[in-house]
């Protein structure tokens, strides 16, 4: 017999063990799932972990891939950190890149260096205006942020795809569903000529960076740490339950709004029917296997963004789905919710109950 | 509006009520227990992946909605060993298993994407099926609307008056006292949990083999999510979530009919429609937080850790 003991103190080095462990898990048991599968095993799991980072634009392309996921995965922790389940940011991403989208056609025609800040700023308020319905929902109405957050991605969803069939889509497109090109005026720059790389991943790390102040040196930090480990003991230090719902769901859909206008900005160029590939979800698990720490966050994005890019590899190499990723992102998320009870518990191996009759 | 039309709409409502009715009457004795399984999409689509499968390789619609039932419950077990073997969060777990959910069904279907399949049969009685109005609302459904019905009275049954379902509540309000006692508080979950998966199989199985007879990836489409929203509008109460999935079925299928009638409303306005539906039902009822703290289980989202 073998029983769970609770740890006094969380065992430190299973903060940073356990998702290694959980990553050398998931490469075990995807090498299993390839062979049930009927692929020799080995060729499918170089083409998903290695492939996609040879050639001269493989860690550009992660990069690329790793930028909203880093940005989203940064605002999710904070939420997560005070017990606020936004599990919504598919959708404040969406909304954010149609207010972004949004101004760049509204000023088609005029070129002017303010517009491009002008994205930045409603790409932000669009995500932030998104993620007010739950928190004001929350702290109105007392209805659960997790429930209703997500709701409004599939309200989100149907909103882009009434834009770009509707309103907003370009009258020379040759009735595709899709807006204008937007001009250089709109469009992030590159952050140097023949990359695809832009001037989303240096925010991404601006983003870490103050994450990582605001969360371990502020005050702020403190009170969304306290809310999510002891509420009881936030309430007793005055520390008001209604500011953190609304700070960390405005962080959290700020960011999101942000990376959607990143990607429209700066990756696709325009807005599409489908203008992202599950970042706000994927962002959910870099969140939680960067242990809701944003250096932790900055590494799970870039493995993370590495499974979307295996996952188009296996589909041209293998001819298996591209939501093979999904599957890895799946169980990581397994694994290290598992490993993560080496973190709280000791394991103990308890005598039977015949044993302790005869010692006692 | 002629009477046959409005018959036809509510047979049509029905249909659509049927997976979110079975998911949720799993779902409500997951929760009773003390358990929230956020995994509920996940588990709906490799029961309609199972679902498919089966059905097109053995060619028996019964094979494959036991098997859809089967593969929905050894799934759920997943999250079980997660949360109650291994006590980790159980919203996290949750969300972990519909991701796993959504690429692995993802990944089995792929040799079955499109492939057409017989609708499951539908029950037919003589004479009775002929009746006007009431003929075709009771009859002509195929098995699983059956099922649906019959499985949530079973609930109400083994909930209220059950000596079972008494201890799976106790369980619920406060695994503490309910293990002091001693009832074995996990081995309990795991079943609730279990059944919980088992409904959620059948429901992707009714969306697959009955309401679009066809494998697409992520076809449930959030409904698994409409399903848990569905337990929070019914305060608990499983007759209420009867009346609810009837509800939200309507919305459902509100949304294919308005257009019918030349009311110029976008499609995407209409699409959205059940989603923006059930963030207002649940406003409605979450506002009165008394009412929500007295009927959800009190243990509910908390992991059991029996004193040494």
């Amino acid at each position: 017999m073998i029983r769970l003991v609770p740890r006094q103190e969380v065992a430190p080095a299973m903060v940073y063990l356990s998702p290694v462990i959980a990553l050398a898990a998931t490469v075990l048991f995807g090498l299993i799932l390839f062979a049930i599968l009927g692929f020799p095993p080995l060729d499918p799991l170089f083409n998903f972990f290695v492939k996609p980072l040879l050639g001269p634009s493989g860690i550009t392309n992660l990069l690329l891939k790793a930028t909203p996921l880093i940005l989203i995965a940064i605002g999710l922790s904070m939420g997560f950190r005070a017990n606020v389940w936004n599990i919504g940011a598919e959708g404040q991403y969406t909304i954010g890149a149609v207010f972004a989208g949004g101004l760049a056609l509204a000023f088609y025609d005029i070129d002017t260096p303010l517009l491009l800040p002008g994205m930045i700023v409603f790409g932000i308020l669009g995500g932030m205006a998104w993620a007010a319905i739950p928190a004001f929902l929350r702290t109105r109405f007392n209805t659960s942020e997790l429930l209703t957050s997500l709701m409004l991605v599939y309200v989100a969803t149907q909103v882009l795809l009434y834009l770009v069939h509707g309103p907003w889509k370009d009258p020379d497109g040759f009735a595709f569903p899709e807006t204008r090109l937007f001009h250089d005026a709109a469009t992030l720059p590159r952050l140097w000529s023949g990359t695809r790389l832009n001037l989303g991943w240096p925010l991404a790390l601006i983003a870490v960076f103050a994450a990582w102040i605001v969360m371990g040196r502020s005050l702020i930090g403190f009170q969304i740490r306290v809310s999510g480990a002891a509420p009881t003991a936030a309430r007793f230090a005055g520390f008001s339950e209604r500011r953190v719902i609304w700070l960390t769901l405005m962080i959290g859909g700020g960011l999101a709004g942000l990376s959607g206008m990143i990607e429209v900005s700066g990756t696709i160029g325009q807005l599409v029917p489908i203008i992202s590939p599950g970042y706000g979800f994927t962002a959910i698990i870099v969140a939680f296997l960067g242990r809701l720490n944003p250096i932790g966050i900055l590494f799970a994005g870039l493995l993370m963004a590495l499974s979307f890019l295996g996952g188009e590899m296996v589909q041209i190499e293998n001819g298996l789905p591209r939501s093979v990723g999904g599957l890895f992102q799946g169980m990581l998320l397994f694994f290290l919710l598992a490993s993560d009870v080496l973190m709280n518990y000791r394991i103990v191996r308890v005598r039977t109950k015949h044993a302790q009759v005869a010692t006692s | 509006m002629s009477l046959t039309i409005t018959v036809s709409i509510l047979v049509s409502v029905i249909a659509a009520a049927t997976p979110l009715l079975l998911a949720a009457t799993g779902e409500l004795v997951t929760e009773k227990s003390g358990v929230l399984n956020l995994g509920v999409e996940g588990m709906m689509l490799m029961g309609a992946v199972t679902g498919v499968a089966a059905t097109l390789l053995t060619e028996n619609w019964f094979a494959g909605v036991v098997t859809a039932a089967v593969a929905g419950a050894a799934f759920s077990l997943i999250f079980g060993v997660l949360v109650l073997t291994l006590r980790a969060n159980q919203v996290a777990s949750g969300l972990a298993l519909t991701i796993f959910g959504t690429g692995l069904s993802a990944v089995i279907g792929t040799p079955f994407v499109g492939q057409p399949l017989a609708r499951l049969p539908v029950f037919d009685a003589p004479v009775l099926s002929d009746m006007p109005i009431l003929g075709p609302l009771l009859f002509g459904h195929d098995v699983l609307v059956y099922v649906s019905i019959g499985m949530l009275l079973a609930v109400a049954w083994f909930l209220n008056r059950s000596r079972l379902g008494l201890v799976l509540r106790a369980v619920g309000e406060s695994h503490d006292s309910a293990h002091a006692i001693g009832y074995q508080v996990i081995a309990i979950r795991y079943g609730a949990v279990a059944f919980g998966g088992m409904m959620a199989g059948l429901a992707g199985a009714h969306i697959s083999l009955a309401l679009t007879p066809f494998w697409a990836e992520n076809m449930t489409a959030g409904r698994g999510w409409i399903a848990l929203a569905l337990i929070v509008f019914a305060s608990w109460r499983p007759l209420r979530v009867l009346a609810g999935a009837y509800l939200f079925g309507a919305v459902t299928i509100a949304q294919l009919h308005v257009q019918g009638f030349g009311i110029p409303i976008p499609s995407q306005f209409l699409s959205a429609l059940p989603y923006l539906a059930t963030v207002i039902v649940l406003v409605i009822i979450s506002s009165n937080a008394a009412r929500v703290r007295l009927n959800a289980p009190a243990c509910i989202g908390k992991a059991f850790a029996p004193a040494a």
